[in-house]
């Protein structure tokens, strides 16, 4: 771990729920198979609707997806999804856990406890992302790392199929990038320290 | 909500307090959910720091009575996750026939509510006469409400669904009184069960098992004590015997996974070599 003031980006966390699909498609199209560092995403789903989801993704994105395991180790450019039902968290260790401790706002996976956790252990080295969204989850936890030091991202509401979640958040706090969500991708890119795939369009062809 | 053990040290004192006071041993839980219940607890208890929780904790054993409810109790459902008790009773019960009397540990029981799961499942596979139970936690109060076996009858919506889900071949309401609003479960299912205090932190083996569950427990622990636990586990097992994990736990990162092999992968069902 790096105590300089503005530690190179270890670890990047998504939040989001309805809406927030569409959003990350975009998003994940436009990061690079070489990005150096992980993602960890909790999209609150419909019960009774689970894993399809990490399928869906890696169709769309030349980074590795799958379901975060408990005491699994962060690995870069891997995209790690929350398990329905579960919380997740980041221990300082820089592996999983999960927990079935009562939701939080009534969300199980919640976004304030990835947030929370992520915050924890990697402190300035993290980026956190809200996105479209129905409820006011992950709201505190992006304050939270804002207050760690890490860099804030919310999708403009405006841009948003359901806004209260980046409204929320930007009324809990400073917040560093309120971005349309084609912005966010490149942004990620060049926080991470590598070239932007040029285009969404390209990465996909590339496949 | 975080605002909490923004010092490490703190947080650390008070389980080493803790642990020399009252035998609980915390130390190696993992840390970032047990934040997140020392910062319920705060709130709780009205503490400004965890200096102040300490101080409190140690000068009032009821305090700390108290506190073991933040940093333990799991809320279960009877028959939750259905696959898995489907998968017992289709791959694992079978094997268990074969045993003149079987022994199963349910390791980090809370209420009990998968213990008695395991009862009416065994009960109507014709084996609970023969059975016997062990379900065991470190929380007294837990256990205590265990062993009473009452449940809230607006839960039983979703038990019963659960129990059809998991291949339960009569009716729940079989198994229970429906008392005011509460159910109370049948007095044959809690003959069968041993509620008793043990942790998987501290305590070691104390029979030959047949059967292990421990589900949504290790995920507390931080690697360490996880391996610790499941060297408990491993070594109460018989040879040939099971163990059944949450349906998102698994003995891949554990230095005990050699020990084991996949029995039915998808319902996280080992069995031991």
């Amino acid at each position: 771990m790096t105590d300089s003031k503005s530690p190179d980006l270890a670890a990047i966390v998504v939040g989001g729920s309805a809406g927030a699909l569409e959003a990350l498609d975009r998003i994940l199209r436009a990061l690079p198979s070489t990005l150096p560092v992980p993602i960890a995403i909790v999209l609150h789903m419909l019960p009774g609707r689970p894993s399809g989801l990490s399928a869906l993704l890696s169709d769309r994105t030349p980074l590795s997806v799958k379901e975060a395991e408990d005491k699994e180790p962060l690995a870069p450019g891997t995209v790690y999804l929350a398990s329905p039902n579960y919380h997740l968290l980041v221990e300082r260790s820089r592996t999983f856990s999960l927990s079935v401790d009562e939701p939080v706002l009534f969300s199980r996976p919640s976004i304030d406890v990835l947030f929370d956790s992520a915050a924890e252990a990697f402190g300035a080295a993290l980026c956190g992302v809200l996105l479209s969204g129905a409820n006011e989850d992950g709201a505190q936890g992006l304050r939270h790392i804002g207050a760690a030091g890490g860099t804030t991202v919310v999708q403009a509401p405006h841009t948003a199929s359901s806004p209260q979640m980046p409204a929320a958040a930007l009324a809990a706090g400073k917040v560093d990038h309120v971005l349309p969500v084609e912005q966010i991708g490149p942004l990620l890119a060049r926080l991470a320290r590598t070239a932007p795939s040029s285009a969404p369009l390209f990465a996909e062809a590339r496949r | 909500m975080m605002s909490v053990a923004r010092s490490d040290a703190e947080f650390e004192h008070l389980f080493e307090a803790i642990f020399e006071r009252y035998h609980y041993d915390f130390r190696r839980y993992a840390e970032a959910s047990l934040r997140r219940r020392v910062a319920s607890a705060l709130v709780h208890f009205g503490c400004a720091s965890v200096p102040a929780l300490e101080e409190r904790v140690l000068r009032d054993p009821r305090t700390f009575t108290e506190l073991l409810r933040f940093l333990t109790v799991q809320v279960s459902d009877l028959f939750r996750d259905p696959p898995y008790f489907r998968a017992l009773r289709e791959e694992v019960v079978p094997v268990l026939r074969t045993y003149p009397s079987p022994k199963v540990w349910v390791a980090g029981c809370a209420t009990g509510e998968e213990a008695y799961s395991l009862a009416i499942l065994f009960a109507e596979e014709g084996l609970l006469e023969r059975t016997q139970i062990y379900a065991t936690d470190i929380h007294p109060e837990s256990l205590r409400s265990a062993q009473a076996g009452v449940y809230a009858l607006d839960r039983f919506a979703r038990f019963s669904e659960n129990y059809l889900q998991a291949g339960g071949r009569a009716s729940l309401s079989q198994y229970y009184t429906a008392e005011y609003s509460s159910a109370v479960l049948d007095r044959s299912l809690k003959k069968a069960i041993l509620f008793a205090d043990h942790s998987l932190a501290t305590d070691s083996v104390f029979a030959e098992m047949q059967l292990v569950s421990c589900r949504n427990v290790l995920i507390y622990f931080e690697r360490s004590l996880q391996d610790r636990a499941l060297g408990v586990i491993s070594d109460a097992l018989c040879r040939k015997g099971f163990l059944g994990l949450g349906l998102k736990e698994t003995l891949r990162f554990s230095t005990h996974a050699s020990e084991f092999r996949e029995f039915v992968p998808d319902a996280r069902i080992y069995q031991r070599l």
